[in-house]
């Protein structure tokens, strides 16, 4: 399953509550305000880097890019992708799950 | 359509702050109508919908809570709300509303709509569905 | 393969209309299928031809009306949604009683079930809001 998350894990429980739902495998794209939980070194990073040995986490490149966020300050292991890659990612996973 | 889908509806709004329950609660009121295998999650905020006793009379807006009462007559009769949530927020199953349906293959027996889950059951729950559509 | 896309956040206040509008637009470059586009709560306010953004600013509305002549899409604002919100085409206004009608080019009213149809003919429904 695909999952988005598009609130700042500032803002919002969107995140954790997909982390805590997301089941080993799945692929989570962080888009539009999302993108922010792919920042290292937040109080959010530490929880978030943990479930990246399970979930692959990906961040919108064109949100990031809007938000001054370069990839160099993302946490590691986070991939970057583009619209192209969305619709990759949404038909690649069965469904796509978006906790709004 | 012969096909049948599992649509899930997950419902993470409160009611009257935001108009995101009302209207979600009428897709299913409508989509009932097309025999898919539905079923209703409620995670987070989404749990107060359920909350019994609600009363718009002081503040006039539309009281929509008597309607998750119908849902029983519109075949949606599994609503899974989500254990840690109604914790996290205080709340425990007598608080939610007592939501019934008749099963017409056990003799029209009464049986409860509301589910308690677990996340790591909602998590399965998630996974079998077809179509996920969220409020 | 075949998608269907649900926006529900009206345009310029949420981003959501804008990542719906790209992540469709990318769809069908890259040959997909766009089974329909369909606006509930709020995002039926992107189906109205009154909006005037700055001139520096994108044109959310003509956007989708564009796409919708490129594509042959079909962009369906919830009736019930629409009406709360005062986005009406002729019929509706006639039916109403208004005095006018706003609906942008490329969109049609139509009610809930064309959602609950989308999910059933399509092979994902992605899902865009605030």
């Amino acid at each position: 399953m695909l999952h988005t998350v598009n609130k700042s894990p500032h803002d919002s429980s969107s995140l954790r509550t997909c982390l805590s739902l997301a089941k080993p495998g799945s692929d989570l794209l962080l888009i539009e305000d999302g993108v922010y939980g792919a920042l290292s070194g937040s109080i959010h990073s530490d929880t978030i880097a943990e479930r990246l040995n399970s979930v692959t986490i990906y961040a919108l490149g064109p949100d990031l890019k809007a938000r001054g966020i370069s990839e160099d300050r993302l946490i590691s292991g986070i991939k970057v992708t583009g619209y192209d890659g969305f619709v990759e990612l949404a038909s690649g996973n069965d469904k796509v799950q978006s906790w709004l | 359509m012969s096909e049948t889908k599992k649509f899930m509806y997950v419902n993470r709004h409160a009611p009257y702050g935001t108009v995101y329950a009302l209207e979600g609660l009428e897709v299913v009121l409508i989509g009932a109508a097309f025999e898919q295998d539905v079923s209703m999650a409620f995670i987070g905020d989404g749990v107060f919908q359920l909350k019994q006793g609600q009363d718009t009379a002081d503040s006039d807006m539309k009281n929509f809570s008597p309607a998750y009462r119908a849902l029983g007559d519109y075949e949606v009769n599994c609503l899974y709300v989500e254990r840690e949530s109604l914790e996290e927020r205080g709340l425990n199953e007598d608080d939610l509303m007592p939501l019934t349906w008749e099963d017409e293959d056990d003799d029209w027996a009464e049986k409860k709509s509301i589910h308690i889950v677990s996340r790591a059951q909602l998590s399965d729950l998630l996974e079998e569905q077809d179509v996920i559509l969220n409020f | 393969m075949k998608f269907s896309v649900m926006v529900n956040e009206g345009p310029y206040t949420h981003q959501a209309a804008d990542t719906a509008y790209h992540f469709i637009d990318a769809a069908l470059r890259a040959g997909h299928e766009v089974f329909r586009v369909f606006f509930y709560h709020d995002g039926v306010n992107n189906g109205t031809r009154m909006t005037t953004p700055p001139q520096d600013d994108r044109n959310i509305v003509n956007r989708w009306s564009a796409l919708a002549v490129e594509y042959d899409l079909d962009l369906v604002l919830c009736v019930a949604a629409a009406q709360r919100r005062g986005i009406l085409d002729a019929d509706e206004a006639k039916r109403n009683g208004k005095d006018g009608d706003n609906i942008a080019p490329g969109f049609r009213i139509s009610g809930l079930g064309q959602l609950i149809e989308a999910g059933i003919q399509s092979d994902r429904v992605v899902v865009f809001g605030g």
